[in-house]
């Protein structure tokens, strides 16, 4: 029997066990939505397309699951680019489906026509224009396979509305096959002994692991291995979650703001494996002065992360899962290696830990209200077991710091792009993948206002998020770079024209408080959690102060301003 | 370091600007670019003429390895290959340089596609020394009008392509990329 285009797009999605998507309507939309209406799929229709996308994408990263979203054509389109951007510097499974004006009007500039496609080719994995409703299963079945295998990524399909409108046959491939695409899943095993002989031979090895841990899955392996060998781990801020943020071997994350004994271990250290991390910049400081004295093994699915920033003694393009089983099991039966390895390090641990005791994560307290304090609180509070979402800047280095994420998938942070604006609609994502969890998006009174509009979404779909917003009044990240290294000008950093939050929470509905002082902090956060309602929580916080410790841009991880 | 480099695209529409994307949108150099539909017409080749150290090099070809609808990139550094090139030269043919221009011609072993009172229009193939030799000489006569091709490259002797699974060229062999 024939099904028309629209049909077969709700079908196809049913068949990849798609049970939510976010989405906004137009006009190109219409028939899609019409027979998404009868169907199952859960709809949340949002603000905004960029916030569309960051829910998708918030619900991929919470879940594990691809996220998918549905928007119309030119604005529409146009309004997803920077949620993709975010998604495809951070390696996110998300489906993006646009629809897009019929195909005979495509090239003629026709109302709310863009070449998305085009548009989005440099920030997608990939991406299709369904000429014929013939390929809709296929693409669709391609896309989602895309998406979620080798290195993911987000993947757009542009659905013309004459194809949504046209009859055919429906029926759903078991199978893809695009003989181009083969990501390599096993490590090379001659590359993974040749990296085991530099482990066993290495007595200052560090594991630098990051966002690729969460995404194939690998923390327990990860935990399994250093503590095997007793080798000690840093994050990258990706990773923060794929270890345990409270295990004696952790070091913290490394980099731009990472810790002291991160950083010093990564600079003194004579072996780095680096697992699922891609080196950038943020986390290396200046390359040429990057772990000065170490050899570098280097595992990553995707080869093209191997050697572009950093050159690397032995590669092993591979799972990071896959390819630490492997190690483990090297490791495990290999014992004129490693049967007294960990003692062998002891001495580096022992050096690993007078850094951690001479320069812990600290800030002055002076009696004022400090957001690292609040940070601190929010996790003590949730016993780390909240999932927070960040926004980009003070807030999410602050949280980086400060919050002890004990499981992968519990922080959700833009950090390759640094989108501000993500935190919120993507707490809204991941409230729809765990609506019993308690989900905390950690926000600046700068970001939070790039998609505040989201409220109306978490109230009308009785999404309890929680928005704790450290207010300085200031574009904080900024304004920091300008007091240090432009003499305290601060122009077009000062926030003083915010609205009153508590208020906006209030207009749309939702709950807002306000602390001004350290001693309601915990009251009111007990509160704000406890309730069952979407919440602002407004924290005047001090507005002089900034994340330490700081690499300066362009100087080498050593040297780091301390507090 | 200047590479030919081939790559064996799926014949999609959309596939070269992923391709001339990704050189515009990573700061690789592009000299040449020429596509073609080959044997099988699912699949085209593009014959790339880029250029830079190394490293540069070798994030090229692993990227383009990258792109979905790509199925093979050829390095032509890594083995030995032939390649050639088409121009065609508009030059000008006023009496004092007829007679020369066609002695340049026939020694280069081009040949007169066009000809007006006023000029010549000639079509010469040949490696890339050769068009610049003949072009250096014809310079001084007056080109009014140059279009390139771009080399094009094939390997030496029985060599072929292989239709290979692409995961057997992402990976690593001792330290060595294979691709």
């Amino acid at each position: 029997m024939k099904k028309s285009g629209s049909h077969i797009f709700v079908e196809a999605l049913k068949a990849e066990g798609i049970d939510t998507i976010f989405c906004y309507p137009g006009g190109a939309t219409l028939n899609i939505t019409d027979a998404l209406s009868s169907s199952d799929i859960v709809q949340m229709v949002v603000r905004h397309e960029q916030a569309a996308v960051h829910a998708a994408d918030g619900y991929a990263r919470a879940s594990g699951k691809t996220g998918v979203c549905l928007v119309t054509s030119g604005p529409g389109a146009t309004n997803t680019v920077t949620g993709i951007a975010t998604a495809c510097m951070d390696s996110i499974p998300i489906v993006i489906f646009s629809c897009q004006v019929p195909t005979m009007l495509i090239g003629n500039d026709a109302f709310q026509e863009a070449d998305i496609v085009g548009i989005t080719r440099p920030c997608t994995k990939h991406s299709y224009l369904v000429k014929d409703v013939k390929d809709l299963t296929r693409i669709v079945k391609e896309a989602f396979y895309i998406a979620a295998s080798g290195r993911p990524g987000p993947v757009l399909v542009d659905i013309p509305k004459d194809v949504s409108a046209a009859m055919a046959e429906f029926k759903y491939p078991d199978k893809v096959n695009i003989r181009s695409y083969q990501p390599t899943y096993t490590g090379h095993p001659g590359q993974i002994k040749k990296a085991m002989k530099l482990v066993a031979a290495s007595k200052k090895p560090v594991l630098y692991t990051g966002g690729g841990i969460i995404s194939s899955g690998a923390s327990d392996d990860l935990r399994k291995f250093a503590e095997l060998l007793s080798i000690p781990v840093t994050n990258t801020l990706m990773g923060l979650g794929g270890f345990p943020g409270e295990h004696p071997l952790f070091l913290g994350m490394l980099g731009m703001h990472g810790t002291y004994a991160a950083n010093m271990a990564i600079t003194n250290s004579d072996l780095i494996i680096a697992v699922g991390a891609r080196f950038d910049d943020r986390a290396t400081g200046k390359v040429d002065e990057f772990a000065p004295q170490a050899q570098i093994i280097h595992i990553d699915i995707d080869p093209t992360s191997i050697s572009k920033n950093i050159k690397v003694n032995v590669p092993i393009v591979g799972d990071s899962a896959n390819v630490l089983k492997k190690m483990i099991e090297i490791a495990s039966h290999d014992k004129d290696d490693f049967k007294d390895y960990p003692s062998r390090v002891a001495p580096w641990i022992g050096e690993t830990e007078g850094w951690k005791s001479k320069y812990p994560l600290t800030y002055l307290k002076d009696g004022t209200l400090k957001p690292q304090y609040v940070i601190e609180r929010i996790h003590e509070i949730t016993k780390g077991q909240a999932i927070i979402t960040t926004e980009v800047g003070q807030n999410q280095m602050w949280t980086a710091q400060f919050y002890k994420f004990h499981k992968p998938r519990t922080f959700l942070t833009s950090g390759g792009l640094g989108t501000m604006g993500f935190g919120f609609p993507a707490a809204i994502g991941a409230q729809v993948a765990f609506p019993r969890s308690l989900v905390i998006d950690v926000a600046g009174d700068g970001s939070i206002q790039m998609n505040i509009q989201e409220l109306a979404t978490a109230v009308q779909y009785n999404l309890p998020v929680k928005v704790v917003i450290l207010n300085n009044r200031f574009l904080g990240m900024v304004r920091q770079w300008q007091e240090l290294f432009y003499e305290k000008r601060y122009t077009w950093t000062q926030m003083h024209y915010a609205p009153d939050f508590v208020k906006v929470a209030e207009a749309y509905g939702a709950a807002g408080y306000r602390i001004e002082k350290e001693e309601d902090v915990d009251r009111t956060l007990k509160e704000a959690f406890r309730n069952k309602r979407p919440t602002f929580v407004d924290v005047m916080v001090n507005p002089e102060e900034s994340v330490y410790p700081m690499v300066p841009a362009g100087a080498p991880l050593r040297e780091m301003l301390l507090v | 370091m200047r590479h030919i480099v081939s790559v064996l695209v799926e014949n999609e529409f959309g596939v070269l600007s992923r391709v001339s994307g990704l050189f515009s949108g990573r700061g690789f150099n592009i000299e040449s670019l020429c596509v073609a539909e080959t044997l099988d017409p699912t699949i085209s080749t593009m014959t790339i003429v880029t250029s830079g150290n190394d490293a540069i090099i070798e994030q090229v070809l692993k990227q383009l390895n990258k792109l979905i609808n790509v199925i093979k990139v050829i390095d032509f550094k890594e083995t030995d290959y032939v390649s050639r090139e088409m121009v065609l030269v508009k030059v000008s043919a006023d009496e004092k340089v007829r007679e020369e221009v066609l002695r340049m011609v026939e020694i280069f072993r081009g040949r007169i596609i066009d000809v007006s009172p006023k000029t010549y229009t000639i079509m010469i193939t040949g490696d890339e020394a050769k068009i610049e030799a003949f072009l250096a000489l014809i310079k001084p006569l007056g080109i009014k009008e140059l279009v390139r091709t771009g080399p094009i490259a094939m390997m030496r002797g029985e060599k072929t392509v292989k239709m290979r699974e692409k995961h057997s060229k992402g990976g690593e062999e001792d330290g060595q990329d294979v691709l």
